[in-house]
Protein backbone atom coordinates (compact mmCIF):
# COMPACT_ATOMS: atom_id res chain seq x y z
CA UNK A 1 0.00 0.00 0.00
CA UNK A 2 1.34 3.44 -0.94
CA UNK A 3 0.59 6.37 1.30
CA UNK A 4 0.86 10.08 0.61
CA UNK A 5 1.99 11.83 3.74
CA UNK A 6 0.67 15.38 3.81
CA UNK A 7 2.61 17.74 6.00
CA UNK A 8 0.50 20.52 7.50
CA UNK A 9 2.53 23.33 9.01
CA UNK A 10 1.81 26.92 10.01
CA UNK A 11 3.61 29.32 7.68
CA UNK A 12 5.77 31.95 9.35
CA UNK A 13 5.96 35.38 7.81
CA UNK A 14 9.31 35.59 6.02
CA UNK A 15 9.98 31.86 6.32
CA UNK A 16 12.22 30.04 8.76
CA UNK A 17 15.31 31.69 10.27
CA UNK A 18 18.53 30.14 8.86
CA UNK A 19 19.37 28.15 11.98
CA UNK A 20 15.95 26.52 12.19
CA UNK A 21 16.02 25.89 8.45
CA UNK A 22 19.26 23.90 8.81
CA UNK A 23 17.85 21.88 11.71
CA UNK A 24 14.72 21.14 9.68
CA UNK A 25 16.71 20.14 6.60
CA UNK A 26 18.80 17.74 8.68
CA UNK A 27 15.74 16.20 10.30
CA UNK A 28 14.02 15.69 6.93
CA UNK A 29 17.17 14.26 5.44
CA UNK A 30 17.32 11.73 8.27
CA UNK A 31 13.75 10.53 7.70
CA UNK A 32 14.14 10.52 3.91
CA UNK A 33 17.37 8.53 4.17
CA UNK A 34 15.81 6.09 6.60
CA UNK A 35 12.86 5.52 4.28
CA UNK A 36 15.16 5.18 1.26
CA UNK A 37 17.34 2.60 3.08
CA UNK A 38 14.20 0.65 3.89
CA UNK A 39 13.33 0.80 0.17
CA UNK A 40 9.92 2.42 0.69
CA UNK A 41 10.57 5.98 -0.52
CA UNK A 42 8.65 6.94 -3.66
CA UNK A 43 8.79 10.74 -3.48
CA UNK A 44 9.38 13.47 -0.95
CA UNK A 45 9.38 17.12 -1.82
CA UNK A 46 8.54 20.44 -0.25
CA UNK A 47 5.86 22.73 -1.68
CA UNK A 48 6.30 26.44 -2.31
CA UNK A 49 4.37 28.57 0.22
CA UNK A 50 0.59 28.95 -0.02
CA UNK A 51 1.09 32.51 -1.33
CA UNK A 52 2.09 30.89 -4.63
CA UNK A 53 -0.98 28.63 -4.78
CA UNK A 54 -3.66 28.78 -7.46
CA UNK A 55 -7.06 27.10 -7.24
CA UNK A 56 -8.98 25.91 -10.29
CA UNK A 57 -12.66 25.08 -10.06
CA UNK A 58 -14.85 24.18 -13.03
CA UNK A 59 -18.04 26.21 -13.21
CA UNK A 60 -20.49 25.65 -16.06
CA UNK A 61 -17.69 23.99 -18.01
CA UNK A 62 -15.33 26.94 -17.61
CA UNK A 63 -12.32 27.10 -15.32
CA UNK A 64 -12.69 29.59 -12.48
CA UNK A 65 -9.18 30.52 -11.41
CA UNK A 66 -8.46 32.11 -8.05
CA UNK A 67 -5.39 33.21 -6.18
CA UNK A 68 -4.47 31.39 -3.01
CA UNK A 69 -4.96 27.94 -1.50
CA UNK A 70 -8.19 26.09 -1.18
CA UNK A 71 -9.60 27.06 2.20
CA UNK A 72 -12.99 25.42 2.69
CA UNK A 73 -13.12 22.41 4.95
CA UNK A 74 -16.22 20.85 3.40
CA UNK A 75 -14.11 18.99 0.85
CA UNK A 76 -11.33 16.61 1.74
CA UNK A 77 -8.10 15.80 0.00
CA UNK A 78 -8.78 12.86 -2.30
CA UNK A 79 -5.61 12.33 -4.27
CA UNK A 80 -2.82 14.04 -6.10
CA UNK A 81 -1.02 14.35 -9.42
CA UNK A 82 2.53 15.53 -9.88
CA UNK A 83 2.93 16.90 -13.41
CA UNK A 84 5.92 18.52 -15.03
CA UNK A 85 4.51 21.59 -16.82
CA UNK A 86 6.11 24.43 -18.75
CA UNK A 87 4.36 27.13 -16.72
CA UNK A 88 1.27 27.89 -14.64
CA UNK A 89 -1.00 28.21 -17.69
CA UNK A 90 -0.15 24.68 -18.79
CA UNK A 91 -0.68 23.45 -15.23
CA UNK A 92 -4.10 25.15 -15.17
CA UNK A 93 -4.95 23.57 -18.52
CA UNK A 94 -4.16 20.12 -17.08
CA UNK A 95 -6.00 20.88 -13.86
CA UNK A 96 -9.19 21.49 -15.86
CA UNK A 97 -8.90 17.93 -17.24
CA UNK A 98 -8.44 16.19 -13.88
CA UNK A 99 -11.74 14.86 -12.54
CA UNK A 100 -12.50 16.10 -9.04
CA UNK A 101 -15.50 13.97 -8.14
CA UNK A 102 -13.34 11.12 -6.81
CA UNK A 103 -15.26 10.96 -3.54
CA UNK A 104 -18.65 12.13 -4.78
CA UNK A 105 -19.21 15.84 -5.29
CA UNK A 106 -17.39 18.05 -7.76
CA UNK A 107 -14.41 19.69 -6.09
CA UNK A 108 -11.44 21.75 -7.15
CA UNK A 109 -7.73 21.43 -7.74
CA UNK A 110 -5.12 23.39 -5.82
CA UNK A 111 -1.93 23.93 -7.78
CA UNK A 112 1.27 24.37 -5.79
CA UNK A 113 4.70 24.72 -7.37
CA UNK A 114 7.34 22.24 -6.21
CA UNK A 115 10.65 24.09 -6.24
CA UNK A 116 12.67 20.94 -5.54
CA UNK A 117 14.71 19.89 -2.53
CA UNK A 118 17.13 22.57 -1.40
CA UNK A 119 20.64 21.92 -2.65
CA UNK A 120 23.52 21.63 -0.22
CA UNK A 121 25.55 24.80 -0.24
CA UNK B 1 15.80 76.79 -21.05
CA UNK B 2 14.14 73.42 -21.22
CA UNK B 3 12.92 72.00 -17.95
CA UNK B 4 14.79 68.68 -18.04
CA UNK B 5 13.01 67.23 -15.04
CA UNK B 6 9.47 67.63 -16.34
CA UNK B 7 10.57 66.49 -19.79
CA UNK B 8 12.15 63.37 -18.29
CA UNK B 9 9.03 62.80 -16.20
CA UNK B 10 6.83 63.02 -19.28
CA UNK B 11 8.98 60.57 -21.17
CA UNK B 12 8.93 58.29 -18.15
CA UNK B 13 5.13 58.39 -17.91
CA UNK B 14 4.63 57.72 -21.58
CA UNK B 15 7.39 55.22 -22.18
CA UNK B 16 8.16 53.34 -18.97
CA UNK B 17 5.47 50.69 -19.57
CA UNK B 18 6.86 49.91 -23.00
CA UNK B 19 10.47 49.89 -21.74
CA UNK B 20 9.73 47.76 -18.66
CA UNK B 21 7.74 45.31 -20.80
CA UNK B 22 10.77 44.88 -23.07
CA UNK B 23 13.23 44.53 -20.21
CA UNK B 24 11.10 41.91 -18.42
CA UNK B 25 11.08 39.93 -21.66
CA UNK B 26 14.88 40.00 -21.70
CA UNK B 27 15.64 39.52 -18.01
CA UNK B 28 12.68 37.43 -16.91
CA UNK B 29 12.47 39.58 -13.79
CA UNK B 30 10.05 42.36 -12.92
CA UNK B 31 12.35 43.69 -10.20
CA UNK B 32 15.44 43.97 -12.36
CA UNK B 33 13.50 45.58 -15.19
CA UNK B 34 12.01 48.15 -12.80
CA UNK B 35 15.38 48.89 -11.22
CA UNK B 36 17.03 49.38 -14.60
CA UNK B 37 14.34 51.84 -15.71
CA UNK B 38 14.62 53.77 -12.42
CA UNK B 39 18.38 53.99 -12.85
CA UNK B 40 18.07 55.11 -16.45
CA UNK B 41 15.64 57.81 -15.38
CA UNK B 42 18.09 59.00 -12.69
CA UNK B 43 20.88 58.98 -15.30
CA UNK B 44 18.74 61.16 -17.58
CA UNK B 45 18.22 63.68 -14.79
CA UNK B 46 21.97 63.83 -14.28
CA UNK B 47 23.07 63.90 -17.92
CA UNK B 48 20.45 65.96 -19.75
CA UNK B 49 20.94 69.32 -17.98
CA UNK B 50 24.68 69.07 -18.69
CA UNK B 51 24.88 67.55 -22.18
CA UNK B 52 21.50 68.63 -23.47
CA UNK B 53 18.37 66.62 -24.15
CA UNK B 54 18.98 63.88 -26.74
CA UNK B 55 17.09 64.07 -30.03
CA UNK B 56 15.09 60.97 -29.15
CA UNK B 57 14.66 60.99 -25.35
CA UNK B 58 12.62 57.76 -25.25
CA UNK B 59 15.27 55.83 -27.20
CA UNK B 60 17.98 57.30 -24.97
CA UNK B 61 16.22 56.02 -21.83
CA UNK B 62 15.54 52.63 -23.43
CA UNK B 63 19.18 52.19 -24.39
CA UNK B 64 20.44 53.37 -21.01
CA UNK B 65 17.98 51.11 -19.14
CA UNK B 66 19.13 48.17 -21.20
CA UNK B 67 22.75 48.91 -20.37
CA UNK B 68 21.87 49.20 -16.67
CA UNK B 69 20.14 45.83 -16.84
CA UNK B 70 23.26 44.19 -18.28
CA UNK B 71 25.47 45.90 -15.68
CA UNK B 72 23.24 44.66 -12.88
CA UNK B 73 23.26 41.14 -14.29
CA UNK B 74 27.08 41.17 -14.36
CA UNK B 75 27.20 42.36 -10.76
CA UNK B 76 24.61 39.80 -9.84
CA UNK B 77 26.48 36.96 -11.51
CA UNK B 78 29.43 37.40 -9.18
CA UNK B 79 27.15 36.71 -6.22
CA UNK B 80 24.85 34.04 -7.56
CA UNK B 81 25.70 31.10 -9.76
CA UNK B 82 22.20 30.21 -10.69
CA UNK B 83 21.18 32.32 -13.66
CA UNK B 84 18.34 30.27 -15.02
CA UNK B 85 15.87 33.13 -14.83
CA UNK B 86 18.07 35.36 -16.97
CA UNK B 87 17.62 34.93 -20.66
CA UNK B 88 19.98 37.12 -22.58
CA UNK B 89 18.90 36.98 -26.12
CA UNK B 90 17.69 40.25 -27.52
CA UNK B 91 14.98 39.42 -30.00
CA UNK B 92 15.10 41.72 -32.99
CA UNK B 93 16.39 44.42 -30.67
CA UNK B 94 18.00 46.49 -33.38
CA UNK B 95 20.78 48.71 -32.25
CA UNK B 96 22.22 51.44 -34.41
CA UNK B 97 23.38 55.02 -34.63
CA UNK B 98 21.23 58.12 -34.89
CA UNK B 99 22.16 61.41 -36.53
CA UNK B 100 23.88 62.77 -33.42
CA UNK B 101 25.92 59.64 -32.92
CA UNK B 102 23.88 58.29 -30.02
CA UNK B 103 23.28 54.63 -29.80
CA UNK B 104 19.58 53.91 -30.08
CA UNK B 105 17.72 50.77 -29.24
CA UNK B 106 14.18 49.68 -29.99
CA UNK B 107 12.35 46.73 -28.54
CA UNK B 108 9.38 45.00 -30.06
CA UNK B 109 6.27 46.04 -28.13
CA UNK B 110 5.87 43.59 -25.26
CA UNK B 111 3.16 45.47 -23.41
CA UNK B 112 0.48 42.96 -24.36
CA UNK B 113 2.42 40.18 -22.62
CA UNK B 114 2.91 42.46 -19.66
CA UNK B 115 -0.75 43.38 -19.31
CA UNK B 116 -1.85 39.73 -19.49
CA UNK B 117 0.72 38.71 -16.89
CA UNK B 118 -0.21 41.57 -14.55
CA UNK B 119 -3.91 40.67 -14.84
CA UNK B 120 -3.42 36.89 -14.67
CA UNK B 121 -6.39 35.30 -12.87
CA UNK B 122 -4.00 33.44 -10.53
CA UNK B 123 -3.22 36.81 -8.92
CA UNK B 124 -5.86 38.37 -6.74
CA UNK B 125 -7.64 41.49 -7.97
CA UNK B 126 -5.81 43.89 -5.66
CA UNK B 127 -2.46 42.54 -6.82
CA UNK B 128 -3.53 42.77 -10.46
CA UNK B 129 -4.49 46.42 -10.05
CA UNK B 130 -1.32 47.39 -8.16
CA UNK B 131 0.95 45.57 -10.57
CA UNK B 132 -0.74 47.02 -13.66
CA UNK B 133 -0.47 50.58 -12.35
CA UNK B 134 3.10 50.08 -11.20
CA UNK B 135 4.57 48.45 -14.30
CA UNK B 136 2.35 49.46 -17.18
CA UNK B 137 1.26 52.81 -15.80
CA UNK B 138 4.60 53.78 -14.30
CA UNK B 139 2.95 55.04 -11.09
CA UNK B 140 5.07 54.99 -7.95
CA UNK B 141 4.21 52.76 -5.01
CA UNK B 142 3.44 55.92 -3.05
CA UNK B 143 1.04 57.23 -5.71
CA UNK B 144 -0.85 53.94 -5.93
CA UNK B 145 -1.07 53.65 -2.13
CA UNK B 146 -2.46 57.17 -1.91
CA UNK B 147 -5.02 56.59 -4.64
CA UNK B 148 -6.34 53.44 -2.98
CA UNK B 149 -6.12 54.86 0.53
CA UNK B 150 -3.90 52.07 1.86
CA UNK B 151 -0.60 52.45 3.73
CA UNK B 152 2.41 52.50 1.44
CA UNK B 153 3.94 49.50 3.25
CA UNK B 154 0.79 47.44 2.56
CA UNK B 155 0.89 48.32 -1.12
CA UNK B 156 4.61 47.58 -1.35
CA UNK B 157 4.01 44.19 0.30
CA UNK B 158 1.20 43.48 -2.16
CA UNK B 159 3.57 44.13 -5.07
CA UNK B 160 6.34 41.99 -3.57
CA UNK B 161 3.92 39.07 -3.10
CA UNK B 162 2.54 39.38 -6.62
CA UNK B 163 5.98 39.46 -8.20
CA UNK B 164 7.04 36.53 -6.07
CA UNK B 165 4.08 34.50 -7.17
CA UNK B 166 4.76 35.29 -10.83
CA UNK B 167 8.32 34.10 -10.37
CA UNK B 168 7.72 31.04 -8.17
CA UNK B 169 4.54 29.71 -9.75
CA UNK B 170 5.92 30.40 -13.26
CA UNK B 171 3.09 32.57 -14.43
CA UNK B 172 4.02 32.89 -18.11
CA UNK B 173 4.97 36.16 -19.78
CA UNK B 174 2.86 35.45 -22.82
CA UNK B 175 -0.23 36.49 -24.71
CA UNK B 176 -2.77 33.70 -24.06
CA UNK B 177 -3.68 31.36 -26.95
CA UNK B 178 -6.80 32.27 -29.00
CA UNK B 179 -9.06 29.79 -27.17
CA UNK B 180 -8.29 31.43 -23.81
CA UNK B 181 -8.00 35.02 -25.04
CA UNK B 182 -11.60 36.08 -24.39
CA UNK B 183 -11.75 35.07 -20.73
CA UNK B 184 -8.26 36.39 -20.04
CA UNK B 185 -9.14 39.67 -21.75
CA UNK B 186 -12.18 39.92 -19.49
CA UNK B 187 -9.80 39.93 -16.53
CA UNK B 188 -7.67 42.70 -18.10
CA UNK B 189 -10.76 44.78 -18.86
CA UNK B 190 -12.11 44.29 -15.33
CA UNK B 191 -8.84 45.59 -13.86
CA UNK B 192 -8.87 48.69 -16.08
CA UNK B 193 -12.53 49.43 -15.32
CA UNK B 194 -11.94 48.94 -11.60
CA UNK B 195 -9.13 51.53 -11.73
CA UNK B 196 -11.49 53.88 -13.55
CA UNK B 197 -14.31 53.41 -11.04
CA UNK B 198 -11.98 53.87 -8.11
CA UNK B 199 -11.15 57.27 -9.55
CA UNK B 200 -14.71 58.09 -10.62
CA UNK B 201 -16.49 57.42 -7.33
CA UNK B 202 -17.37 60.89 -6.15
CA UNK B 203 -15.44 61.74 -3.04
CA UNK B 204 -13.76 64.68 -1.45
CA UNK B 205 -10.22 64.74 -0.10
CA UNK B 206 -7.65 63.11 -2.31
CA UNK B 207 -9.37 64.61 -5.37
CA UNK B 208 -6.50 65.16 -7.75
CA UNK B 209 -4.91 61.76 -7.36
CA UNK B 210 -8.27 60.17 -8.04
CA UNK B 211 -8.74 62.11 -11.25
CA UNK B 212 -5.33 60.77 -12.17
CA UNK B 213 -6.73 57.27 -11.77
CA UNK B 214 -9.47 57.97 -14.33
CA UNK B 215 -6.93 59.42 -16.74
CA UNK B 216 -4.65 56.43 -16.16
CA UNK B 217 -7.47 53.93 -16.75
CA UNK B 218 -8.36 55.70 -20.01
CA UNK B 219 -4.70 55.68 -21.03
CA UNK B 220 -4.53 51.93 -20.32
CA UNK B 221 -7.77 51.49 -22.26
CA UNK B 222 -6.19 53.26 -25.23
CA UNK B 223 -3.09 51.05 -25.01
CA UNK B 224 -5.31 47.95 -25.02
CA UNK B 225 -7.19 49.19 -28.11
CA UNK B 226 -3.93 50.05 -29.82
CA UNK B 227 -2.61 46.54 -29.14
CA UNK B 228 -5.87 44.73 -30.00
CA UNK B 229 -7.59 47.01 -32.53
CA UNK B 230 -10.23 44.43 -33.45
CA UNK B 231 -11.54 43.64 -29.99
CA UNK B 232 -15.02 45.11 -29.72
CA UNK B 233 -15.26 44.90 -25.93
CA UNK B 234 -11.94 46.73 -25.42
CA UNK B 235 -13.26 49.51 -27.67
CA UNK B 236 -16.55 49.39 -25.77
CA UNK B 237 -14.74 49.75 -22.47
CA UNK B 238 -12.74 52.73 -23.75
CA UNK B 239 -15.93 54.34 -25.09
CA UNK B 240 -17.68 53.74 -21.76
CA UNK B 241 -14.87 55.36 -19.76
CA UNK B 242 -14.61 58.34 -22.12
CA UNK B 243 -18.37 58.96 -22.05
CA UNK B 244 -18.63 58.68 -18.27
CA UNK B 245 -15.58 60.84 -17.73
CA UNK B 246 -16.96 63.53 -20.05
CA UNK B 247 -19.43 64.40 -17.28
CA UNK B 248 -16.80 64.68 -14.55
CA UNK B 249 -16.75 68.49 -14.30
CA UNK B 250 -20.54 68.66 -13.97
CA UNK B 251 -20.94 65.82 -11.45
CA UNK B 252 -20.02 67.63 -8.27
CA UNK B 253 -21.06 71.17 -7.32
CA UNK B 254 -20.32 72.81 -3.97
CA UNK B 255 -19.39 69.49 -2.41
CA UNK B 256 -22.61 67.83 -3.48
CA UNK B 257 -23.27 65.15 -6.07
CA UNK B 258 -25.32 66.50 -9.01
CA UNK B 259 -27.71 64.04 -10.69
CA UNK B 260 -27.54 63.52 -14.43
CA UNK B 261 -30.85 65.37 -14.77
CA UNK B 262 -29.62 68.47 -12.95
CA UNK B 263 -26.12 68.63 -14.43
CA UNK B 264 -25.10 71.70 -16.44
CA UNK B 265 -24.71 69.98 -19.81
CA UNK B 266 -22.63 72.83 -21.20
CA UNK B 267 -19.89 71.63 -18.85
CA UNK B 268 -19.75 68.17 -20.40
CA UNK B 269 -16.51 67.58 -22.27
CA UNK B 270 -17.60 67.50 -25.91
CA UNK B 271 -14.24 66.24 -27.20
CA UNK B 272 -14.43 63.23 -24.88
CA UNK B 273 -18.04 62.61 -25.96
CA UNK B 274 -17.14 62.74 -29.66
CA UNK B 275 -14.24 60.37 -29.13
CA UNK B 276 -16.37 58.06 -27.01
CA UNK B 277 -19.13 57.96 -29.64
CA UNK B 278 -16.59 57.29 -32.39
CA UNK B 279 -15.03 54.42 -30.41
CA UNK B 280 -18.48 52.96 -29.75
CA UNK B 281 -19.34 53.08 -33.48
CA UNK B 282 -16.04 51.35 -34.21
CA UNK B 283 -16.88 48.67 -31.62
CA UNK B 284 -20.42 48.06 -32.85
CA UNK B 285 -19.20 47.73 -36.44
CA UNK B 286 -17.21 44.66 -35.35
CA UNK B 287 -20.48 42.86 -34.47
CA UNK B 288 -19.33 41.12 -31.29
CA UNK B 289 -21.86 42.17 -28.68
CA UNK B 290 -20.76 42.50 -25.06
CA UNK B 291 -21.60 44.18 -21.75
CA UNK B 292 -19.09 47.06 -22.01
CA UNK B 293 -20.53 48.04 -25.39
CA UNK B 294 -24.07 47.96 -24.00
CA UNK B 295 -23.06 50.11 -21.03
CA UNK B 296 -21.28 52.49 -23.40
CA UNK B 297 -24.43 52.61 -25.55
CA UNK B 298 -26.43 53.64 -22.46
CA UNK B 299 -23.86 56.33 -21.64
CA UNK B 300 -24.03 57.46 -25.28
CA UNK B 301 -27.82 57.90 -25.11
CA UNK B 302 -27.34 60.22 -22.13
CA UNK B 303 -24.48 62.05 -23.87
CA UNK B 304 -26.56 62.61 -27.01
CA UNK B 305 -29.53 64.14 -25.14
CA UNK B 306 -29.20 67.92 -25.27
CA UNK B 307 -31.68 68.25 -22.41
CA UNK B 308 -32.76 65.69 -19.79
CA UNK B 309 -36.28 65.40 -21.25
CA UNK B 310 -34.80 64.38 -24.62
CA UNK B 311 -33.26 61.25 -23.07
CA UNK B 312 -34.40 58.07 -24.84
CA UNK B 313 -35.42 56.16 -21.68
CA UNK B 314 -37.24 53.47 -23.71
CA UNK B 315 -34.04 52.52 -25.45
CA UNK B 316 -32.10 52.69 -22.17
CA UNK B 317 -34.59 50.31 -20.53
CA UNK B 318 -34.17 47.89 -23.45
CA UNK B 319 -30.38 48.03 -23.15
CA UNK B 320 -30.57 47.24 -19.43
CA UNK B 321 -32.74 44.23 -20.34
CA UNK B 322 -29.93 43.02 -22.61
CA UNK B 323 -27.42 43.50 -19.79
CA UNK B 324 -29.69 41.55 -17.43
CA UNK B 325 -29.69 38.61 -19.83
CA UNK B 326 -25.91 38.35 -19.49
CA UNK B 327 -25.67 39.27 -15.86
CA UNK B 328 -28.87 38.98 -13.82
CA UNK B 329 -27.61 41.08 -10.90
CA UNK B 330 -29.99 43.03 -8.63
CA UNK B 331 -27.99 46.26 -9.16
CA UNK B 332 -28.56 46.08 -12.93
CA UNK B 333 -32.20 45.22 -12.24
CA UNK B 334 -32.40 48.41 -10.14
CA UNK B 335 -31.05 50.48 -13.03
CA UNK B 336 -33.55 48.81 -15.32
CA UNK B 337 -36.38 49.63 -12.92
CA UNK B 338 -35.34 53.30 -12.85
CA UNK B 339 -35.32 53.40 -16.67
CA UNK B 340 -38.81 51.83 -16.62
CA UNK B 341 -39.97 54.50 -14.16
CA UNK B 342 -38.69 57.20 -16.49
CA UNK B 343 -40.15 55.67 -19.67
CA UNK B 344 -43.22 53.54 -18.92
CA UNK B 345 -44.44 55.29 -15.80
CA UNK B 346 -43.39 56.03 -12.24
CA UNK B 347 -45.83 53.57 -10.63
CA UNK B 348 -44.61 50.67 -12.77
CA UNK B 349 -41.01 51.58 -12.02
CA UNK B 350 -41.68 51.79 -8.30
CA UNK B 351 -43.26 48.33 -8.29
CA UNK B 352 -40.12 46.94 -9.95
CA UNK B 353 -37.88 48.75 -7.47
CA UNK B 354 -39.87 47.45 -4.50
CA UNK B 355 -39.56 43.90 -5.81
CA UNK B 356 -35.78 44.16 -5.29
CA UNK B 357 -35.95 45.04 -1.62
CA UNK B 358 -34.97 41.59 -0.36
CA UNK B 359 -31.57 41.68 -2.06
CA UNK B 360 -30.83 45.44 -1.96
CA UNK B 361 -32.23 46.64 1.37
CA UNK B 362 -28.72 47.48 2.60
CA UNK B 363 -27.65 49.26 -0.58
CA UNK B 364 -27.92 53.05 -0.34
CA UNK B 365 -28.68 53.53 -4.04
CA UNK B 366 -31.75 51.28 -3.71
CA UNK B 367 -33.25 53.71 -1.19
CA UNK B 368 -32.00 56.76 -3.08
CA UNK B 369 -33.61 55.50 -6.31
CA UNK B 370 -36.83 54.65 -4.51
CA UNK B 371 -36.84 58.07 -2.81
CA UNK B 372 -36.40 59.77 -6.17
CA UNK B 373 -39.40 58.02 -7.71
CA UNK B 374 -41.53 58.78 -4.62
CA UNK B 375 -40.45 62.42 -4.83
CA UNK B 376 -41.55 62.57 -8.47
CA UNK B 377 -44.88 61.01 -7.45
CA UNK B 378 -45.15 63.75 -4.81
CA UNK B 379 -45.43 61.14 -2.04
CA UNK B 380 -43.33 63.39 0.18
CA UNK B 381 -43.53 61.63 3.55
CA UNK B 382 -42.46 58.31 2.03
CA UNK B 383 -39.74 60.03 0.00
CA UNK B 384 -38.33 61.63 3.16
CA UNK B 385 -38.20 58.25 4.90
CA UNK B 386 -36.42 56.68 1.94
CA UNK B 387 -33.86 59.52 1.69
CA UNK B 388 -33.18 59.17 5.43
CA UNK B 389 -32.65 55.43 5.01
CA UNK B 390 -30.25 56.10 2.12
CA UNK B 391 -28.31 58.71 4.12
CA UNK B 392 -27.86 56.22 6.96
CA UNK B 393 -26.23 53.78 4.54
CA UNK B 394 -23.51 55.96 2.98
CA UNK B 395 -20.44 57.58 4.47
CA UNK B 396 -19.37 59.37 1.30
CA UNK B 397 -19.56 63.15 2.05
CA UNK B 398 -20.43 64.12 -1.54
CA UNK B 399 -23.32 61.66 -1.66
CA UNK B 400 -24.46 62.57 1.85
CA UNK B 401 -24.57 66.24 0.95
CA UNK B 402 -26.77 65.42 -2.03
CA UNK B 403 -29.21 63.36 0.09
CA UNK B 404 -29.39 66.09 2.75
CA UNK B 405 -30.09 68.69 0.07
CA UNK B 406 -33.03 66.61 -1.18
CA UNK B 407 -34.29 66.26 2.40
CA UNK B 408 -34.12 70.04 2.90
CA UNK B 409 -36.11 70.55 -0.32
CA UNK B 410 -38.81 68.12 0.82
CA UNK B 411 -39.34 69.33 4.37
Amino acid sequence: MRYMMLIYSKEWEGGLPPEKREQLKAAHRASIDAARRKGILLAAEPLAPTSTATTVRMQDGKPLITDGPFAETKEQLAGYYILDCENLDEAIEWATRIPTSCKGGEGCIEIRPMPGLPRDD
Amino acid sequence: MIDCRSLAENVFREESGRIIAGLIRISGSFDRAEEAVQEAFAAALAAWPEHGVPSNPAAWITTTAHRKLIDAARRHRTHVEKQESLRYEIESGASGGSEDGEEVMYFPDNRLRLIFTCCHPALNREAQVALTLRTLGGLSTQEIAKAFLVPEATLAQRLVRAKRKIQEAHIPYEVPPPERLRERLASVQAVIYLIFNEGYTASSGAGLIREDLCAEAIRLGRVLCELLPNDAESLGLLALMLLQNSRRAARVREGSLVTLEEQDRSRWDQDAIQEGLARLDQALALRQAGPYQVQAAIAALHARAKAPEETDWNQIARLYETLLEWNPSPVIALNHAVAVAMSSGLEAGLRQIDALRASLDHYYLFHAARADVLRRLDRRAEAVKAYERAAALTANPVELEFLNKRLRELT
